[in-house]
């Protein structure tokens, strides 16, 4: 028994060891992600050579949650900072990390351009439908009737605007020769990690790779286990999962 | 590695936008993030007129947040970067700026103030003093280099790069629209040439070693948990700052010895200042000037020594007083009397000052 | 000690900046301190449009000065935007083939030259500005002819040699603006 028990966990070789226990929510989807992230990292083996930046929000508390050169930064900034990166060292595989605010609402424009200039990088988008960290509040994900902070009553759409369609946007303005472009959940982490696998391949062969997670957020949400997973089903109906663009030699 | 194109004094007729591009080549600087806003423009144009010569980096940026986040990130991965703005272009770019001092980054602006608030002119001011030494939501842990001219803006670029790698602080060029559009003569030179190294850059994340084996990740944040966490942080960074404020700050009199009349002002309007105090001379007039170079440290000893001989002081500006408030701060506990003159986003003239001392001498 | 403070303003398109550029050229060709600072608006065409040059002998302190010892007025609306340049010691000049008035100013001078109507009925219109340089050039004297044409050659030699009658207009240009202030003096 006491054997057992001062086993090692099994983390993949890029997630930090170091870190102890994690600082998200119980039951929140960034421990997947991340994990399948890692795990993705660790089957490329380009571990020495990605540089990690995270955003503001809950996905801030990823700082120092891999084993990866990592940089933290805010406000959907965390594009930026890492084209800026792979700008100034081509080598380096970059992955700007953030939520649904930071990737549609703050950081919008910075999505919208990456895109669009084919950046080299991967941007993962981990859609939970609210903002999370600051307490639940709507955001541009959030699905129609949802309850949150700011919609008490449930998000009605005459008044909001339909939820926003990350992957289909960003498939339409992306080249289509040289970018990755898919929805994923944490419903399946195997199928989220190869996702990722094939997102870093693409930036590997030069492209943008932008992954939407469909993740969970039972905090805010008032959500049990059972309801969560019955809320990420819906999602899943609502937001397509599916690889919208897939370039040759991925 | 850049090619530097200057190797030997070079004498040029430039726009002091055109100075700061072979400046920033001068310092060996490898790429340039940007956003056109007037009266900056010409800085991103000459660096990329140049950079099939230069083998230099440019990104033209979607807005000024990521011109100043990209820069961050291409100086996270070892390269001696910078960017340039201006008006609500600066105002935007306090973000990034205040994660460079977060973070400590080697950040390097060069800002060309235009008129304000928001669009106002595209000409010039000097309303950009307060914002460029304190804005974000921090403290101002950054150091500001006010020039006056060509060579000012030659030198000071070189330097900014040098300041900004040793101490860690972010730094800048604070200029205007007359210094970026106005022509004059203004000389070249390799830095080597003045006895200047350039001080070697480090990379922040990917650098040398294999993690894991040599060395373990990297975790770069300006997130704290804590509020002691955070203060004994922002603590050795006061210290730091403090320490270094004397190695920087940088001052210049003229005439001010023997003055009766001390002008305060900075940058381009202490050039008028001199002017200025040349014709006060003639009349008989004891007029001097006290022009800060680093607006942010400032000089603080030099500032009330030169104050406390004075019988009066005028400060000026093309701003409302955006420098007298910093300095009146440094003066606590003199009495020396002051008088202002104030023209908001306006160049002050010779004869502005001239007639102002005249009306403060007649006064006495 | 020497400074020639100017003022050339005229609508934008009318060439202010480009023969502003050609004399400070000239003077810093010439070994002599120069500072020109072009004054814009938010437009990048349509407003008026200013050039501040000095040409002095000395270093120059203040980049931007009050009045002017010469100031060029090429519109109704340059009139109106540069009269408070004008001191009692200053030449203005104004093109009475644009200009539906007259500046009114107190001055040491001022002296109408009808250019535009002469650039269009006698030579080119796109040789306009270069008259009012002429003018200038006679009116203070602050340069050589010979260093304006130098700066021309300097800035347009590649356009002369192209179409060398080109040269030739803008010559004649010059000294057509030169003779109208000549012709005054003669008077």
């Amino acid at each position: 028994m006491a054997e057992i028990l001062t086993l090692p966990p099994n983390l993949p070789d890029a997630q930090n060891a170091e870190v102890g226990a994690s600082k998200f929510c119980p039951g929140c989807g960034h421990g997947i992600t991340l994990k399948a992230l890692a795990k993705a990292v660790d089957e490329l083996g380009i571990k020495q050579k990605t540089v990690f930046g995270c955003d503001i929000g809950c996905s801030l508390l990823a700082w120092n949650y891999m084993d990866l050169d990592t940089v933290q930064t805010h406000h959907g900034r965390t594009t930026p900072v890492i084209y800026g990166f792979t700008r100034a060292n081509p080598e380096a595989i970059g992955i700007a990390y953030m939520g649904d605010g930071g990737g549609l609402a703050i950081g919008a424009q910075h999505l919208v351009n990456a895109t669009v200039r084919g950046e080299r990088m991967m941007i993962i988008v981990v859609n939970n439908t609210n903002y999370g960290m600051t307490g639940g509040q709507m955001s541009p994900t959030t699905m129609p009737g949802q309850k949150t902070e700011t919609t008490p009553y449930g998000r009605d759409c005459s008044v909001t605007g339909k939820p926003a369609k990350a992957a289909e946007m960003v498939a339409a303005i992306a080249d289509p020769q040289k970018s990755f472009v898919a929805r994923s959940s944490v419903s399946n982490m195997m199928k989220l990690k190869q996702t990722f696998v094939k997102g870093l391949k693409n930036v590997q062969n030069g492209g943008f790779s932008f992954v939407e997670v469909l993740s969970i957020c039972p905090l805010n949400w008032r959500t049990n286990n059972v309801d969560t997973f019955g809320r990420l089903a819906q999602m899943e109906e609502f937001f397509e999962v599916k690889e919208f663009l897939v370039p040759e030699g991925v | 590695m850049v090619n530097k194109l200057i190797k030997e004094d070079t004498k040029m007729f430039l726009t002091g936008n055109e100075v700061l591009a072979y400046a920033a080549n001068s310092a060996e600087a490898e790429f340039m993030y940007g956003y056109p806003i007037t009266p900056q423009n010409e800085i991103m144009h000459t660096w990329c007129k140049l950079l099939p010569k230069t083998e230099a980096g440019f990104l033209q940026t979607e807005d000024e947040i990521s011109a100043g986040f990209s820069t961050i990130g291409g100086i996270l991965a070892g390269k001696r970067a910078f960017t340039a703005t201006a008006g609500p272009g600066n105002v935007i770019m306090q973000d990034a700026q205040s994660m460079a001092e977060m973070m400590r980054i080697p950040f390097v602006c060069a800002v060309m103030q235009r008129g304000g608030p928001s669009t106002a002119t595209v000409i010039y001011a000097q309303q950009e003093t307060r914002l460029t030494c304190f804005g974000g939501n921090g403290e101002g842990f950054r150091i500001v280099y006010s020039t006056a001219g060509h060579q000012d803006l030659y030198d000071y670029m070189i330097k900014a790069f040098n300041t900004a790698w040793k101490y860690r602080f972010p730094t800048y060029v604070l200029a205007d629209g007359y210094q970026g559009k106005m022509r004059e003569p203004v000389t070249l030179y390799d830095p080597a040439s003045r006895g200047i190294t350039m001080v070697p850059t480090t990379k922040a994340l990917l650098a040398d070693g294999q993690i894991g084996v040599d060395r373990k990740s990297a975790h770069l944040r300006n997130t704290y948990n804590m509020e002691e966490e955070l203060m004994e942080v922002l603590e050795g960074y006061k210290a730091d700052y403090e320490k270094m404020s004397e190695e920087v700050a940088e001052w210049e009199e003229y005439k001010a010895e023997d003055a009766e009349i001390l002008v305060i002002a900075h940058g381009i309007v202490a050039r008028s200042a001199r002017t200025a105090i040349d014709e006060l001379r003639e009349k008989g007039i004891k007029a001097g000037l006290f022009r800060p170079i680093t607006i942010r440290p400032l000089a603080v000893k030099p500032l009330r020594a030169a104050v406390s001989r004075a019988k009066q002081i005028l400060f000026t500006e093309s701003a409302n007083g955006q420098l007298a408030q910093m300095v009146l701060e440094k003066l606590y506990g003199l009495n020396t009397p002051y008088s202002t003159l104030f023209k908001m986003g306006v160049g002050v003239t010779g004869d502005d000052i001239v007639n102002k001392v005249e009306s403060m001498a007649v006064a006495v | 000690m020497s400074r020639t403070k100017i003022v050339l303003a005229g609508e934008g398109g009318q060439g202010v900046q480009s023969i502003a550029k050609i004399l400070v050229e000239a003077g810093y060709e010439a070994g002599r301190q120069v500072l020109y600072i072009p004054n814009f608006g938010v437009e990048q065409r349509g407003g008026v449009s200013i050039a501040f040059c000095q040409i002095a002998d000395e270093t120059i302190g203040e980049p931007r000065f009050a009045k002017g010892d010469i100031i060029i007025m090429l519109s109704d609306r340059a009139i109106d935007r540069c009269s408070a340049y004008v001191d009692e010691n200053s030449i203005v000049v104004y093109d009475t083939s644009v200009c539906t008035k007259k500046p009114e100013v107190k001055c040491k001078e001022i002296i109408g030259v009808d250019a535009n109507k002469i650039a269009n009925e006698q030579l080119s219109a796109r040789v306009f500005n270069i008259i009012i340089l002429g003018v200038l050039l006679e009116a203070t004297h602050v340069l050589e002819l010979s260093d304006i044409k130098n700066a021309m050659e300097q800035a347009l030699g590649k356009k002369f040699d192209a179409k060398p009658e080109l040269r030739e207009l803008n010559y004649k240009a010059l000294e057509m603006g030169m003779g109208l202030i000549k012709e005054r003096t003669a008077v």
